[in-house]
């Protein structure tokens, strides 16, 4: 379980998220939505551990374990793992090499980056060259390798091309263990009790909600969590209101 | 002869000159007396006390001679092992081949003044030996050939001069690892090296500089690449030294002609690298790289570049890449010389620091920050070397694996 208490967070000296509160069970998936700007990528930085998004209240408790001020590689060892959005390039490793970092050499890689379209940069510089879609696939393929308990998407689907929205999607919901089963393998109330992993998307057009069912939506408007609820339903308020309709919440929240 | 007394006369003229670049040395710190070593057959490299093929390894050179076309050994001033194993590839000691191959006057001091510096002068004067390779018209060798300059004698100026001759439509792979024994802390290392590659012939030369804390180094080298010819030049050093200067040149005179130069330096705290790469594009078509991985860990590092573009259409490009990990000095040099209307040469320079945003990048996928740090720097220093045999590249890798601990 992560449970995220009265968290604030600060970058330089501007405050940018202020308390912050969410709980997400084992098995389930949140989705985050806000306008640009309003921290949404800050929040899942600071979950991460990034040290420039310092936390200067609340806490971050995950399987039990105060992590607030735990460094970034133990955070992963203990089974949080994020897909960027802007990953920076690095020049020299192959990208090969770093998914045999995430899958510390158990997994085989080729049959997943096939399964991903990935394959043809395996071996090119880690995010070299690449556009944005198929850096989510890159991202993708990482955490797939990696196999995470808890994973935070920052847009996974922003930059990806028709062609592979779809691919993108079973990607994440393989991932999140929301895959479509196929029928009469298991009871589907079963396959659902026994999910243990978690997920926190950050989502703009929402795509992701017709490959993955989420268990819950937020708002983050200025910093804040303003609304909570049924994901396709804030969707749907978003996009016939736009986040106007949040700044009346968050006024009335401040 | 009368070339002969010719040299002598210009470098007795020079033999106090010195040098642009680089502190100067002085000479006479050193001992350049002639030190005895007996010979050693094949079966004898393999039964060098193991600390020694230690460091042949390290340098690159192999004293088992597996993957290897040919070995010269040279072990202070003395020639101690010289031998070939393939077809049409020759390797000879210089000072038996000026003795016994009238040919080789023909490529002696062709390219390097004789008169350029001390060091030059002192190689004229004073020469131990070197090596000759030459590979025969359309050889095309499968090994690299090997050859090792190595220093046993705390103190010792060793003077090298070495020919290095592809004939038309040939190939040659040299490795040149330069290394001393572990016991010697000082000594001067003075290498002349010409190249001559002719009509299509390719040739690569990679050098591995394994040297001892105190040592000076001054490697002299120019090379000539005639038409559709293809020069790769590759410098590895890893380890300490006190002083290193180089600036080696090459001319390309023939249309099509290519050189590329790729070094990976790391300088440690009380070492000096300056080093560079020269290349003329004196004809039509000709294309030059001159590519630079540098890293300080508290050394001072120079690195130059220059390229001169003399015929329209030739293209070029320079790029040094520094790291700055625990002080020292990073000088980045490029300089583009156009000498007429359209050629076309450009340059990227970047002196900095890892870059905090990919240390935590490759934390969030289980590397704990030395790790992390370690794969950022590794990744750094490779560079993808085109038309280099895998056995090269692979050599390259190990130096860099192996002194990957004292980066850190």
């Amino acid at each position: 379980m992560l449970l995220v208490e009265d968290l604030a967070v600060e970058v330089g000296d501007r405050l940018i998220l202020k308390h912050i509160d969410l709980e997400i069970k084992p098995g389930e998936t949140h989705i985050l939505f806000g306008p640009n700007g309003s921290g949404k990528t800050s929040l899942l930085m600071a979950i991460m551990g990034y040290p420039n998004y310092r936390i200067t209240a609340g806490r971050i408790i995950f399987r039990s374990v105060d992590i607030t001020h735990l460094p970034i590689d133990e955070r992963a060892k203990m089974g949080i793992g994020m897909s960027y959005q802007r990953p920076p390039t690095i020049h020299g490793l192959k990208t090969r090499q770093l998914v045999q970092i995430c899958a510390k050499g158990g997994d085989d890689i080729e049959e997943m980056a096939a399964r991903l379209n990935v394959d043809k940069f395996l071996d090119r510089d880690v995010n070299a060259g690449l556009s944005g879609g198929e850096i989510k696939r890159s991202e993708l393929l990482q955490l797939m390798a990696q196999n995470p308990d808890l994973l935070l998407f920052d847009e996974p689907e922003s930059g990806v091309d028709l062609e592979n929205i779809a691919l993108v999607g079973e990607a994440i919901a393989t991932l999140l263990e929301k895959e479509k089963m196929p029928r009469n393998t298991r009871p589907m109330a079963e396959a659902k009790r026994d999910r243990t992993k978690m997920g926190l998307i950050i989502t703009h057009t929402g795509f992701i909600l017709d490959y993955v069912p989420a268990d819950k939506g937020y708002v983050l408007y200025d910093g804040v969590l303003s609304c909570s609820g049924n994901p396709s339903e804030i969707l749907n308020w978003i996009s016939d209101c736009g986040y106007e309709e949040c700044a009346r919440c968050a006024m009335k929240a401040n | 002869m009368r070339d002969e007394s010719e040299l002598i006369k210009r470098a007795t003229k020079a033999i106090h000159k010195k040098a642009p670049f680089g502190k100067d040395v002085h000479l006479e710190d050193f001992d350049a007396a002639t030190v005895v070593h007996s010979y050693l057959a094949d079966a004898d490299l393999c039964e060098l006390p193991e600390t020694e093929q230690e460091r042949l390894l390290l340098a690159g050179v192999d004293p088992a001679q597996e993957k290897r076309g040919g070995t010269y050994f040279q072990k202070d001033t003395a020639v101690v092992h010289c031998s070939m194993k393939e077809e049409g590839i020759e390797v000879i000691p210089i000072r038996q081949a000026l003795e016994h191959h009238e040919w080789v006057r023909d490529y002696y001091w062709k390219l390097v003044s004789v008169d350029a510096d001390k060091y030059t002068a002192a190689a004229k004067l004073n020469l131990h030996d070197g090596y000759v390779i030459r590979a025969r018209p359309g050889v095309k060798s499968i090994y690299p050939v090997q050859a090792c300059l190595f220093i046993e004698k705390e103190g010792l100026q060793q003077n090298v001069h070495n020919i290095v001759i592809a004939e038309e439509d040939s190939e040659l792979h040299i490795i040149t690892g330069c290394t001393t024994a572990a016991h010697v802390k000082t000594g001067l290392h003075v290498g002349v090296s010409e190249f001559f590659i002719k009509k299509n012939a390719k040739v690569s030369f990679t050098m591995i500089h394994n040297w001892a804390d105190d040592m000076l180094v001054r490697p002299r080298s120019v090379a000539v690449v005639e038409e559709g010819g293809l020069y790769l030049n590759n410098y590895v050093s890893m380890k300490p030294v006190r002083s290193m200067q180089m600036y080696p040149t090459t001319h390309l005179l023939g249309p099509n002609a290519t050189a590329r130069y790729y070094s990976i330096v790391v300088s440690s705290p009380g070492s000096e690298h300056d080093v560079g790469g020269r290349v003329h594009l004196s004809a039509e078509g000709t294309r030059a790289e001159i590519v630079s991985r540098v890293i300080s860990n508290g050394g001072d590092i120079i690195s130059r570049g220059h390229m001169i573009g003399e015929v329209p259409g030739v293209k070029g490009h320079l790029e040094c890449r520094g790291l700055l990990l625990n002080g020292g000095l990073i000088k980045a040099i490029p300089e583009l010389e156009g000498r007429v209307d359209g050629v076309e040469m450009s340059h990227e320079a970047a002196v900095g620091k890892i870059a905090q945003e990919e240390i935590s990048y490759l934390m969030s996928r289980g590397l704990n920050e030395d790790e992390a740090t370690s794969t950022i720097v590794r990744g750094f220093l490779s560079v993808d070397i085109e038309g280099l045999p895998d056995e090269l590249k692979g050599e390259i890798d190990r130096a860099i694996e192996a002194s990957d601990r004292d980066v850190m």
